[in-house]
């Protein structure tokens, strides 16, 4: 028994933590909303350089991965990075992948990615964009262009793709990227509480501030074991568990955080909305946690 | 990252549940009654003399020298197994992690073979009428004694948990008079057969006599039974808050076996509008287990407890009280039954006030580990 991650995975997170740093910082996700693709240019390249997807990454495990995928939460990097990593085999598909499943079935990039990967009937099928119809559908999150694809089956490729656990591997890089979210969230959160002064003294003083602040740290604390014991065995209930988890802390994390920010929070032109935002879309997709409860609870309970 | 165990942890485990399923003494009264705590001094000094009473100690006091792994599968088979509350428990877990740390060799080889074998029976002496959150405050007086080579113990202890039927208190007891607060304060070791102590019993919330009042008036204390130097009682006492507050107090076992009884409740009253909750509370009794797993890699690796032992009292008694609050909805009608629901209810609540109400412990995750300012 030994429940922590390696050297190697930690120096991992922290070069991919350095390169967010420079190349994602909030104003290119802030200037992703309005740029053509929704993404960052040349961002992709970048990662695909450093191993976190392309050919480099198709022989890492969830594992080694998903401190990878709470980093690229923490710093809102928009690209399709969770449909890429569930799209891979072992590791993560080697060119950027737009994915749609019968329970998350709007596209994301689905306009700028090399191929899409779409269910139907539970199988899975492969196609370049250019032959599927596209409908923008608009986001909350600016950053985030989602599509409904309208494909024919004859025009695509079934893969050896199973959707159960294309499925599992979305709601697991989505849960580690929420973790990150959350983690953000909180730690933006604390530093504003810490130089805000209201009535004369640090509104983070007020305990019924620092009250809130430590219900966030405590979901946080307690997601983040469950979303690494899901990387390492990818059971089905394990996956759900963390999905769960992950979307409570981000959810309450972005909720206290608003209230805490209080109005400047509330504006477009302070940057917290870029991950309110983000956790709200993420802890809707691949099944949001009613959702998940659900199955563990097919798993478990055995009614008389 | 290995989450499996190894072979000698698996046949730990399996040693411990053999001899649990073979000898657990089932349906015993509450622990924290007269007539009750008498059959569980019994079941104690079984454990002991099997073993298993306090496996991670050395061999030398009673022990097996388990790992904190091996603890954690001993504490999970013996709750699965269905045994019952640890009556030493203030001794095992709360005292004798203090007297590893700042005992004396004569103060362990004296009591923690006693403690052990159930022979000398621990509570808390920590809680005053006037210091409950605020235990800096307490006004309980220690005088020196200097012909007598020790302390001569003056005031009040309250709501000491099963101090009626206990032979011995660990407590804390203002020595220097003219100090401020966390300064000035000795941690004592008091046997309650001393002249001058006199206990009183009284009611718990589920009417147990598991509270009591201890009264102190001139009770000699030798310097053999200050732990960890005079004056030195807050940073001696605060040791141990982290082995309540965090792991020892409360294992994953327990609310694994809870959880599990609540799942098998819900199976037998499949009530769908309660299916989220149990579910839920199921989960998060996992999720306790795992977070302690990681805990313990890191203990193991050498690093100390320290305020995140706080997060961990937050998390396992608001899960506690969850788990059977949701187990007394599916009992509707019949929640107002004694029972083990009832009375598990109404043990939960304790959970969030004591050991640092669950205010206190959310201070201290904002100032401590995020850094928020205190004042």
């Amino acid at each position: 028994m030994r429940f922590a991650f390696t050297d190697e995975q930690l120096a991992f997170r922290d070069a991919v933590r350095d390169l967010l740093e420079k190349e994602c910082p909030p104003q290119a996700v802030r200037d992703a909303w309005s740029n053509e693709t929704g993404r960052v240019p040349g961002l992709w390249d970048k990662l695909c350089r450093m191993g976190v997807v392309g050919p480099d990454a198709a022989s890492l495990e969830p594992l080694d991965l998903v401190l990878v995928l709470e980093e690229t939460g923490r710093a809102c990097v928009p690209e399709p990075l969770v449909e890429t990593f569930a799209c891979g085999a072992g590791g993560v598909a080697s060119v950027a992948t737009g994915l749609g499943l019968e329970l998350s079935p709007l596209v994301l990039y689905a306009d700028s990615v090399e191929r899409l990967v779409l269910e139907r009937n539970s199988a899975l099928y492969a196609l370049p964009p250019a032959r599927a119809s596209l409908e923008s559908r608009p986001a909350v999150d600016g950053s985030r262009r989602l599509f409904a694809v309208s494909w024919d089956t004859g025009r695509a490729e079934r893969t050896g793709l199973e959707a159960r656990s294309v499925l599992d591997r979305a709601a697991l890089g989505a849960a580690a990227q929420l973790c990150g979210i959350a983690q953000q969230l909180l730690d933006k959160t604390v530093g504003y509480a810490q130089q805000r002064r209201q009535f004369g003294q640090p509104i983070g003083a007020f305990q019924a501030v620092k009250h809130q602040l430590a219900d966030v740290a405590l979901k946080v604390e307690f997601a983040r074991p469950v979303v690494h014991r899901a990387a390492y065995t990818m059971e089905p209930t394990h996956v759900s568990m963390a999905k769960t988890y992950a979307s409570d802390a981000a959810l309450l994390a972005s909720r206290v955080a608003l209230q805490v920010h209080g109005a400047i929070g509330y504006t477009v032109e302070y940057d917290l909305h870029l991950w309110l935002k983000r956790a709200w879309s993420l802890a809707a997709a691949w099944g949001d946690a009613g959702w998940h409860v659900d199955r563990v609870g097919r798993a478990i309970l055995t009614p008389r | 990252m290995d989450l499996t165990w190894t072979a000698e942890e698996g046949a730990f485990r399996a040693e411990a549940r053999a001899w649990l399923e073979a000898n657990v003494a089932h349906g015993l009264p509450s622990g924290d009654t007269a007539e009750g705590f008498a059959l569980h001094r019994q079941w104690e000094r079984k454990l002991f003399d099997a073993g298993w009473a306090v496996v991670s100690w050395p061999r030398e006091y009673g022990g097996r020298e388990a790992t904190l792994f091996e603890w954690l599968l001993f504490e999970e088979e013996y709750y699965r197994a269905g045994g019952p509350q640890r009556i030493t428990q203030n001794g095992i877990f709360l005292l004798a992690p203090t007297l590893f740390e700042f005992g004396t060799d004569e103060q362990k080889d004296r009591i923690l073979p006693r403690m052990a074998a159930a022979q000398d029976l621990w509570c808390q002496g920590w809680s005053e009428p006037e210091a409950g959150s605020d235990l800096a405050g307490i006004k309980s007086v220690a005088v020196r004694d200097e012909a007598g080579r020790g302390w001569r113990l003056t005031g009040q202890k309250t709501w000491t948990t099963r101090g009626a039927f206990c032979t011995h208190l660990f407590g804390l007891f203002r020595s220097d008079p003219a100090a401020e607060r966390h300064r000035g304060l000795t941690y004592f070791l008091v046997p309650l057969s001393a002249e001058g102590v006199a206990v009183r019993g009284f009611g718990r919330l589920d009417g147990d006599e598991g509270f009591a009042e201890v009264f102190l008036e001139d009770v000699f204390v030798a310097d053999s039974d200050v732990l960890g130097g005079v004056d030195r009682g807050w940073e001696v006492a605060m040791a141990t808050a982290s082995s309540e507050r965090g792991l020892t107090l409360r294992s994953p076992g327990r609310f694994r076996a809870t959880a599990a009884r609540l799942v098998e409740l819900w199976n037998t009253r499949p009530d769908p509008s309660l299916r989220e909750d149990v579910v839920r509370g199921w989960m998060d009794a996992e999720a306790y287990q795992l977070q302690t797993l990681q805990t313990v890699t890191r203990l193991a690796g050498g690093q100390r407890a320290g305020p995140e032992a706080s997060l961990t009292k937050l998390f396992w008694s608001e899960l506690d009280v969850r788990l059977h609050e949701t187990a007394l909805r599916l009992l509707g009608p019949e929640a107002e039954l004694e029972g083990p629901w009832s009375k598990g209810f109404q043990f939960a609540l304790a959970g969030p006030i004591y050991a640092g109400t669950n205010e206190i412990q959310r201070n201290v995750v904002a100032e401590r580990l995020l850094g928020l300012p205190r004042r």
